[in-house]
């Protein structure tokens, strides 16, 4: 079943197409990755999705509600990790939390709990009384993903989740990008080869704010002709690939 | 609801900065106590305290300006607007999120303010309390004007344009630190065509209980806040929509 469909998506700014007549679907429950260079579009690509850019042309539904006709409902359905670290600095983590859930309406029993179960998934224990702004780059981005799954968000977009992470860092978002599997639809952007092949159901490849593939990454590599993923990636985007 | 939460949260995020209760709660402060004291060794009409108190009060809520433009400019670099804004928080919420929690914060201010001058010797009355009502709409026309800055401008930006330029500004042209008069020309014409030293001669007004003398000031006040209100009502909304 399609949680993402998306028809001729098309984003200008003045003279520069950023997304450029994107054509996509994502099923219910998969991870799927947009992978690019910088500038390719795959931001912009989330920005409309979130209803936060308006598209030039083209829609998308999700859960069949309109990007731009049914905003209110899309904003209900989906759980937003923005590419910088988007917290209140001056806030510990918990109130960071709590920040969320009161701005989603939650009564205080369902807040608790609700923190509670992020907390435990993505092990912010240590940290829960903490300042938010005085927390390294990796618990930054644990409290940003906890602060996009408090509102049960059926679809989750990551953008860049573990850009400019160490190595340990974004090993350990991974394993909780992965316990995340199953229960949303999660949409992650990122520009690190192993990153989307490691954690990716499909990837979708963008150049210029245009779509150049979209498969699994075997599928990928198979018809870019070689077993080496960051090789397939640079073969279809140079365009060498047949 | 989602709006009392978003301004708690902006009240937490001001008052727990040290540097915003230095500037906002202690300066104003400072410049009572330095300004008096000069004035008990070299007596000058406009430093007497029931003059220089409402002048500082007016002068204070530039920090105000600088308080909201400083806070929405770090949300929006920071994304955590971004964030909010695919929530289901509504233009509304974020204005009055951004506004109302400020506001107890400069009337506090101005508490300070005049019980640092009662201290040094102003007479309690009655025109103290509506001297601190009056300043409200004054301290609205400050947040407005921040909030106006912080949709426009970077976090450094602000810095610079409401942390230096408008405190300046509101303090040159406010009649608080020199007369005026004293100047004349073009100098006064453009100090009275702006709502700084309005406010501060209506605030004088009020503690010296000339209440017919607020006119035309009150007006000048509050059609300079209506004004910055719906400009950065107009100015936020059109950097959420940029988003």
């Amino acid at each position: 079943m399609d949680a993402i469909r998306i028809e001729a998506l098309t984003k200008k700014y003045k003279d520069v197409v950023a997304v450029d007549n994107l054509s996509l679907t994502i099923y219910k429950g998969e991870l799927f990755s947009l992978l690019g260079l910088n500038g390719a579009g795959k931001t912009t690509t989330i920005k409309m999705l979130s209803c936060l850019t308006t598209p030039t042309s083209g829609d998308a539904f999700l859960n069949e509600k309109s990007i731009c006709r049914d905003t209110a409902d899309v904003k209900e359905l989906i759980g937003v990790s923005p590419q910088e670290t988007a917290v209140a600095p001056g806030l510990s983590v918990r109130e960071n939390l709590e920040l969320i859930c009161g701005v989603y309406g939650f009564p205080k029993e369902k807040q608790n709990s609700k923190i509670k179960e992020l907390t435990e998934l993505l092990g912010l224990e240590a940290v829960l009384k903490k300042k938010a702004g005085k927390l390294s780059g990796g618990w930054q981005r644990r409290l940003s993903i906890a602060m996009a799954l408090i509102s049960e968000p059926q679809i989750l977009f990551l953008d860049e989740p573990t850009l400019g992470l160490d190595v340990l860092a974004r090993s350990e978002l991974w394993d909780i990008i992965r316990s995340l599997k199953g229960k949303a639809t999660i949409i992650l952007t990122t520009h690190y080869m192993e990153e989307a092949e490691e954690l990716s159901d499909r990837i979708a490849i963008m150049k210029d704010g245009k779509l150049l593939i979209c498969d699994t990454a075997d599928k990928i590599k198979e018809i870019a002709e070689t077993d080496n993923f960051a090789q397939a990636f640079i073969n279809i985007v140079k365009g060498v690939s047949k | 609801m989602k709006m009392l939460t978003f301004a708690n949260r902006t009240t937490k995020e001001i008052l727990r900065d040290p540097l915003n209760l230095a500037l906002g709660l202690g300066f104003p402060l400072v410049l009572i106590l330095l300004l008096s004291a000069i004035q008990a060794n070299i007596p000058v009409d406009i430093f007497e305290i029931q003059h220089l108190t409402p002048g500082i009060t007016v002068f204070g809520l530039s920090f105000m300006t600088l308080f909201s433009a400083t806070i929405i400019a770090k949300d929006r670099s920071s994304a955590l607007l971004q964030r909010l804004y695919t929530t289901p928080l509504a233009a509304i919420d974020f204005i009055l999120g951004y506004t109302l929690p400020i506001v107890p914060i400069a009337v506090a201010q101005c508490v300070i303010c005049y019980v640092a001058a009662t201290i040094l010797g102003l007479k309690i009355t009655m025109n103290i309390l509506y001297a601190v009502v009056f300043i409200i709409p004054v301290s609205i026309l400050f947040i407005a004007l921040g909030l106006l800055c912080g949709s426009v401008f970077t976090d450094k930006q602000v810095g610079g344009i409401c942390g230096a330029l408008l405190t300046n500004l509101s303090a040159w042209l406010s009649g608080t630190w020199f007369d005026l008069e004293l100047v004349g020309g073009v100098f006064q014409k453009i100090a009275y065509g702006l709502p700084f030293v309005h406010a501060v001669e209506m605030e004088r007004d009020i503690l010296a209980g000339s209440f017919a003398d607020i006119f035309p000031h009150i007006w000048w006040v509050l059609g300079y806040a209506v004004a910055a209100l719906v400009i950065a009502v107009l100015l936020f909304l059109r950097q959420m929509k940029k988003q």
